[in-house]
């Protein structure tokens, strides 16, 4: 009994579409109108249909498409009504209303047939609906939708982008939009005039998305023709065996084109001989003699004869046929006029691009060279003015480094830990320095090769320490959030903040030095006791203590770039060692007992490595090896550096 | 009367006027034939092989100091650069070592073949078997002598002698002196050792050349008796390289060298050119390095960049100092105790140091202790550890107001405590 | 008579100060020439022009029969042409023994190779003990020159300049430092020394430029202020004023 009524109640269902559904609404009608065309799906005919349903401003006309490509639209096969629907079952259907998508029910599926648009069509609705998204209320949906087309651009987005521009309200989308117009343009306008008229539009651009957009104009292929070739759409006549051309690709080029005997690798050749070795021979010649490439040749070519084998080209034979054609690059990626235009518009792209690029470099180098001289600005003070040379200045970067590391582990906030951890650096660093002078230094001043060698025994055993105690795993030290990221000009030009700030680091100390080497009583003493320490000492200055503090100042100052560099660098035991040799070199080119010196060598070092690496960006150990030998060339022209001491100065 | 006083009668013999080389042969040779006999090679086995080759890149290390000894205890030029030169003379002959042999097993297995094998086949089959590593399957220009034995061993004489010649012109002809020479030569090291780890070099980047210690053609033969071969001919090139060196400073050449140690613009003003000189005693000691170098890194085994990284070469000055630079018996004797007491401490062997609750293990240690140790030579004992022989000898040094002999400023110590 | 060497119109300055302005100057072969100076005047920097030290900035330095130039040849080159040099402070080899010292300085080849190859004849230790005899030090010749009082360097120092045989002798201030005897030894040396080349000596000390009894050169601010005999110039007005004066 309850069956029964579940069953009816079921039926009364299955009978309710077609009396639920709204026949008369508008859209539903005008698919009735488009029936024929929809219900044949033919790529031929179906144009009018989608686009009356585009043109119509019907609201649900975008959810039809929708749901259409999706093939989720059938039709009711006794009513010829559309509905929505989705497969519940096997034999089920639930099905919706096409006019305000609300549920009807759930039917058998029987007496619905499915619409499956081919692909072809589902491109056409795809792009009637890039339309319905372009203009659609939300910014948001016209946004993506632009983002959408610019990823993955098809002929058909074009008509669709055009015809929604006049709607376009907000003026930033509709710049995009206009710009996306012009990009199309070049790549499916109809007429060449159009497609050149876009490319000049962009005079002055460099976008990287119209470069994206011109390059796969320039294709080209390299084809080969017995007489040489005439047109527009040959870019240059190619020499087989030039650099652009190999002499093996041109021949493979005949070969493919059917024009010539294919050539036969080394392998291949021996591989067919054993396979045609009988007796102790391949076609009559003892295998034994086979021990050269030509006895090779000659019995492959006596095979050959006897039709076993394929005939190939000897090395003569291919260079008589190479001879025979001339080989040229035509344009394949766009019609001449264009390519030529795409090109003209690229080479005045490069021109800027490049410009924007040496500036990239510019600002690549004043990092690295600030990182040089925050690196070196403490030797140039231990080695500029005292001539002390220390090795182990590269060990107290390393500690300043580590120090940091360790207030990072303390205090949990990075930024606080940063602003703690420099002053802490400092004090370790300028305690060390000051222990090293007093223990060690102070008995070897008028010694330099001496001092060099027992500092280099403290920077072994410093590197060590901290090989012991931190391990040998390289340890983080993460800058406050407020450094991440970049300041960014434009496609090309862009500097991280961490690089700033380094670069706002080195100038500080660049003043510091400044202020107290010219405007402090240290100062003032520190360069008393440079120049004459007997004087200066008969003077009532302590140049011990002037000493100590010197090289403690210096030392602190290698702390506190410790703490920078491990901001962008790993910190391990042996970074020190990295930038130890570099800190010399940047002393040595700039000139001793100058900090000018050490800022402008900073600078020559730092634009001279990143300059290399620009010319071979692949290989950073390549450009060091090559600054390396410019500065001992350099060294060549002047030895005592770019700001020279002359004269008596020099002597002592 | 006047030629009792002068120090040197006619044509007295190398040997007695340097009286140290009868001495330092004899040891070498007592040395050399108490390793033959206690060798594995020689059947009683009391020493290792590998104690052997050990004791056989022992030799050639001191070689190497005696070089260093020579252009920075007398010659004043403190090179961080001898090492590198030591690595290429390795580099030189382990191209050919690796060559050849690589030659062999590739015609090895190409003997079975049903074809006879193409000299082009070979060459490939070599080619990927050495550059595979680096991804490479063709010879790069610098191996087009490395089949050669002949050529590739006056490599290992003429690419350090033309390094040497040609930096070192650059460098003294410019005037380049002390500490700046010394970073100079460091940059160099560094620029070479930089430059072999790339990949692209053509010779395998940081792999190095390895599988040196298998002589081809000798696979016959064991490490034991190769082991001792090379100690041989180890021993033999350090007693030649010591006469060499001994003759080199003992007359006036040595006077002139120790003259531009001590004050080179006065050298000048004697009409000698001092950058001659200097580039002389550099290259020739570049020749040796490089020598040491061939010897030493088939008993290595192998060889990678890192060996010619700018530290190797501060640490042989390290060995000439803890063994007393300007003497070159004590650079043997640095070159020879540090390096053997470092592969006792870095190989593991030494007992754990305890003390309290503080267990100190020395391959972590050992290091620490080496740096100290040497600014402590440094400060307190300049001489080194030659200057107890000093002591035995009584050979007193004119007094020099506490200073020591260093090669920085010898006379012009004088000045200032004249001052 | 010829003139061994001519230096004419010679400057060089040190980061914008003149130390030599416009300064000529010439000695004969055999010829003894002091010059004299107050602090600063150029003295100095004026050997090591003539040595090859300094590169001039300017002039000329011609030197021998022919005339040739001696501007821009090494020291070495220089040395080897003839011209010898002893500083003002003794500077000889310390670590190595007199005879050592000396061996080193006498006139021979000059290459490395030849050097290397040296081996001193029978000639040359005649030579050593002549000079040693000469200069005093017969009985140190074995002793190393480091363990000799200053004033046994100083000869040593002579000694070695003697060994070079050179054409022309620059002295710088010999008198410094010596005990009366020792400089009376000494003017008589470099009187001898001046009958068969050519010595300038560099002097402060006016009563030991009187004994030289030779012709006088007065430099002042980089050039010539008055040439003459010692009489000469002491009574020039300039003079005086600059120099004598105080």
């Amino acid at each position: 009994m309850f069956r029964a009524a579940v069953l009816s109640v079921l039926l009364v269902c299955a009978a309710l579409p077609g009396r639920a559904q709204t026949a008369d609404a508008p859209i539903q009608r005008l698919l009735q109108e488009n029936a024929e065309a929809i219900l044949k799906s033919s790529r031929k005919t179906i144009g009018p249909a989608i686009d009356a349903l585009a043109a119509s401003g019907l609201p649900a006309a975008q959810s039809v498409l929708d749901r259409w490509q999706s093939k989720q639209m059938w039709v009711d096969e006794t009513s010829g009504l559309f509905v929505f629907a989705e497969e519940i079952d096997r034999d089920t259907l639930k099905i919706f209303d096409i006019a305000d998508g609300s549920e009807i029910g759930d039917v058998a599926d029987d007496g619905y047939r499915q619409l499956k648009p081919n692909s072809g069509i589902r491109a056409m609705i795809g792009a009637a609906l890039v339309q319905f998204q372009l203009n659609d209320p939300n910014p948001r949906t016209r946004l993506r939708a632009l983002n959408a087309i610019e990823r993955d651009a098809e002929e058909s987005h074009l008509a669709a982008l055009r015809a929604t521009i006049e709607r376009e309200a907000d003026p930033g989308l509709r710049a995009r939009k206009e710009r996306l117009e012009r990009l199309l343009t070049i790549r499916f306008g109809e007429s060449d005039a159009e497609r050149i008229a876009a490319i000049e539009s962009f005079s002055g651009d460099f976008g990287s998305d119209l470069r994206a957009t011109l390059n796969p104009l320039l294709q080209t292929s390299i084809e080969a023709a017995e007489t040489e070739p005439e047109g527009d759409e040959v870019k240059r006549l190619l020499k087989p065996g030039s650099e652009a051309l190999p002499r093996e690709a041109a021949y493979q080029i005949l070969v493919d084109g059917g024009l010539a005997k294919p050539r036969i690798s080394r392998g291949d050749k021996r591989n067919a001989l054993i396979a045609n070795i009988e007796d102790g021979a391949v076609a009559g010649i003892r295998v034994a003699t086979l021990d050269s490439e030509d006895a090779r040749d000659r019995a492959y070519a006596a095979l050959a004869e006897t039709g076993v084998v394929q005939p190939v080209a000897t090395e003569a034979q291919v260079d008589e046929t190479l001879d025979r054609f001339v080989f040229h690059e035509r344009y394949v990626g766009a019609p001449a006029a264009v390519a030529l235009a795409a090109q003209d518009a690229l080479d005045a792209i490069e021109f800027r691009v490049g410009m924007m690029q040496s500036a990239d470099l510019l600002l690549d180098a004043i990092s690295l060279a600030s990182i040089y001289f925050l690196a070196a600005i403490g030797l140039a003070i231990t080695f500029g003015v005292m001539r002390v040379i220390n090795m182990a200045h590269g060990e107290f970067i390393m500690m300043g480094a580590y120090t940091g590391y360790v207030v990072q582990q303390l205090i949990p906030s990075y930024t606080v830990s940063i602003l703690v951890a420099l002053p802490i650096a400092f004090a370790v660093t300028f305690a060390a320095g000051v222990a090293m002078e007093r223990l060690v230094i102070r008995w070897l001043y008028h010694r330099p090769l001496e001092t060099l060698l027992a500092t280099f025994g403290i920077s072994v055993a410093l590197q060590q320490l901290a090989k012991n105690i931190f391990g040998t795993q390289a340890r983080p030290l993460t800058a406050p959030d407020w450094l991440d990221g970049s300041l960014v000009f434009n496609d090309v030009v862009a500097i991280s903040y961490i690089r700033i700030a380094i670069f706002v680091l080195a100038m500080i100390f660049l003043g510091l030095f400044l202020f107290v080497m010219n405007r402090t009583r240290l100062g003032l003493e520190v360069r008393a006791v440079t120049q004459n320490p007997r004087m200066a000492g008969s003077m009532g200055i302590n140049p011990d203590r002037i000493n100590m503090l010197t090289f403690g100042f210096g030392s602190g100052i290698a702390g506190i770039a410790g703490v920078a560099i491990g901001l962008y660098a790993k910190v391990t035991s042996e970074m020190g060692q990295d930038y130890i040799v570099q800190s010399f070199m940047t002393v040595v080119v700039g000139g001793v007992g100058n900090i000018f010196g050490a800022l402008l060598g900073a600078s020559l070092v730092g634009s001279l490595q990143k300059g290399i690496e620009w010319f071979n960006p692949s290989n950073t150990l390549a450009a060091q090896t090559y600054m390396i030998l410019f500065i001992i060339l350099f060294i060549q022209f002047r030895p005592r550096g770019i700001i020279a001491l002359k004269g008596r100065a020099v002597e002592t | 009367m006047a030629d009792t006083a002068f120090a040197a009668p006619p044509r007295r013999p190398l040997v007695l006027r340097q009286p140290s080389i009868l001495v330092f042969l004899a040891c070498l040779a007592l040395f050399t034939l108490a390793v033959t006999l206690l060798a594995d090679g020689s059947g009683t086995g009391a020493i290792s092989t590998s104690f052997v080759k050990t004791l056989g890149k022992t030799l050639c290390l001191c070689l190497v100091a005696l070089a260093m000894d020579l252009v920075w205890g007398y010659c004043g030029i403190l090179s961080l650069g001898h090492m590198a030169f030591f690595g290429i003379g390795g580099y030189a002959v382990g191209m050919w070592l690796m060559y050849a042999r690589t030659r062999l097993i590739v015609v090895e297995s190409l003997a079975n073949a049903p074809l006879p094998p193409t000299p082009e086949e070979i060459s490939d089959g070599i080619a990927t078997q050495i550059f595979g590593v680096v991804g490479a399957s063709e010879f790069p220009p610098v191996w087009i002598f490395a089949h050669s034995l002949t050529l590739q061993l006056l490599a290992v004489v003429l690419v350090p002698g033309l390094l040497a010649l040609v930096f070192g012109w650059l460098a003294f002809r410019s005037r380049v002196t002390g500490v700046y020479l010394s970073i100079l030569t460091q940059a160099m090291t560094l620029a070479l050792s930089l430059y072999l780890f790339q990949n692209d070099s053509g010779l395998r980047g940081n792999n190095g050349l390895s599988g040196l210690q298998n002589l081809p053609g000798l696979g016959e033969v064991p490490q034991s008796a190769i082991s001792l071969w090379f100690f041989w001919a180890s021993a033999f090139a350090l007693g030649l390289g010591y006469v060499l060196c001994a003759w080199v400073v003992s007359g006036k050449f040595g006077s002139v060298i120790r003259g531009i140690r001590d004050d080179e613009a006065r050298v000048r003003f004697l009409g000698y050119s001092v950058e001659a000189f200097k580039l002389f005693v550099f290259t020739l000691t570049a020749i040796i390095a490089g020598i040491a170098g061939a010897l030493y890194y088939p008993q290595a085994g192998i060889i990678n960049p890192a060996e010619i990284a700018p530290i190797a070469s501060i640490y042989l000055a390290v060995w000439v100092a803890i063994g007393g630079r300007g003497r070159l018996y004590g650079a043997v004797i640095g070159a020879a105790l540090v390096s053997l007491l470092s592969t006792w401490f870095t190989g593991g062997q030494a007992p754990d140091l305890v003390l309290g609750p503080v267990r100190i293990q020395w391959v972590d240690w050992w290091t620490i202790l080496l740096g100290l140790s040497f600014v402590g030579v440094t400060l307190f004992a300049p001489k080194g550890i030659g200057g107890l022989v000093d002591l035995v000898t009584e050979r007193r040094s004119p007094s020099r107001h506490g200073a020591d002999l260093g090669p920085d400023h010898g006379s012009l110590r004088e000045r200032e405590a004249q001052e | 008579m010829p003139q061994l060497l001519e230096v004419s119109g010679v400057s060089v300055s040190f980061d914008g100060f003149k130390a030599i302005n416009n300064l000529s100057f010439s000695i004969g072969e055999a010829e003894l020439r002091a010059v004299i100076g107050p602090n600063g005047a150029g003295k100095t920097t004026f050997m090591d022009i003539i040595t090859g030290k300094t590169r001039p900035d300017s002039g000329t330095i011609t030197w021998g029969e022919p005339p040739r130039s001696l501007r821009g040849l090494s020291e070495s080159r220089i040395a080897q042409e003839g011209v010898g040099r002893k500083f003002q402070r003794p500077t000889v080899f310390e670590d190595q023994s007199v005879a050592d010292n000396l061996l080193m300085a006498l006139k021979k080849d000059r290459g490395p190779l030849a050097v290397l190859m040296f081996r001193p004849s029978q000639a040359d230790r005649d030579r050593v003990a002549e000079l040693a005899e000469e200069i005093g030090l017969t009985a140190t010749l074995g002793r190393k020159a480091g363990e000799l009082s200053h004033g046994q360097k100083q000869w040593l120092e002579i000694g070695m300049l003697l060994a070079q045989e050179p054409r022309l002798l620059l002295v710088d201030e010999p008198a410094a430092g010596m005990t009366p005897a020792e400089r009376e030894h000494t003017t008589d040396l470099l009187k001898e020394a001046a009958k068969t080349r050519a010595v300038v000596v560099v002097e402060h000390d006016m009563e030991f430029v009187r004994r030289l009894e030779c012709r006088v050169t007065v430099l002042h601010e980089g050039s010539v202020l008055a040439e003459g005999s010692i009489d000469h110039v002491t009574k020039d007005e300039q003079v005086i004023e600059v120099y004598l004066g105080r």
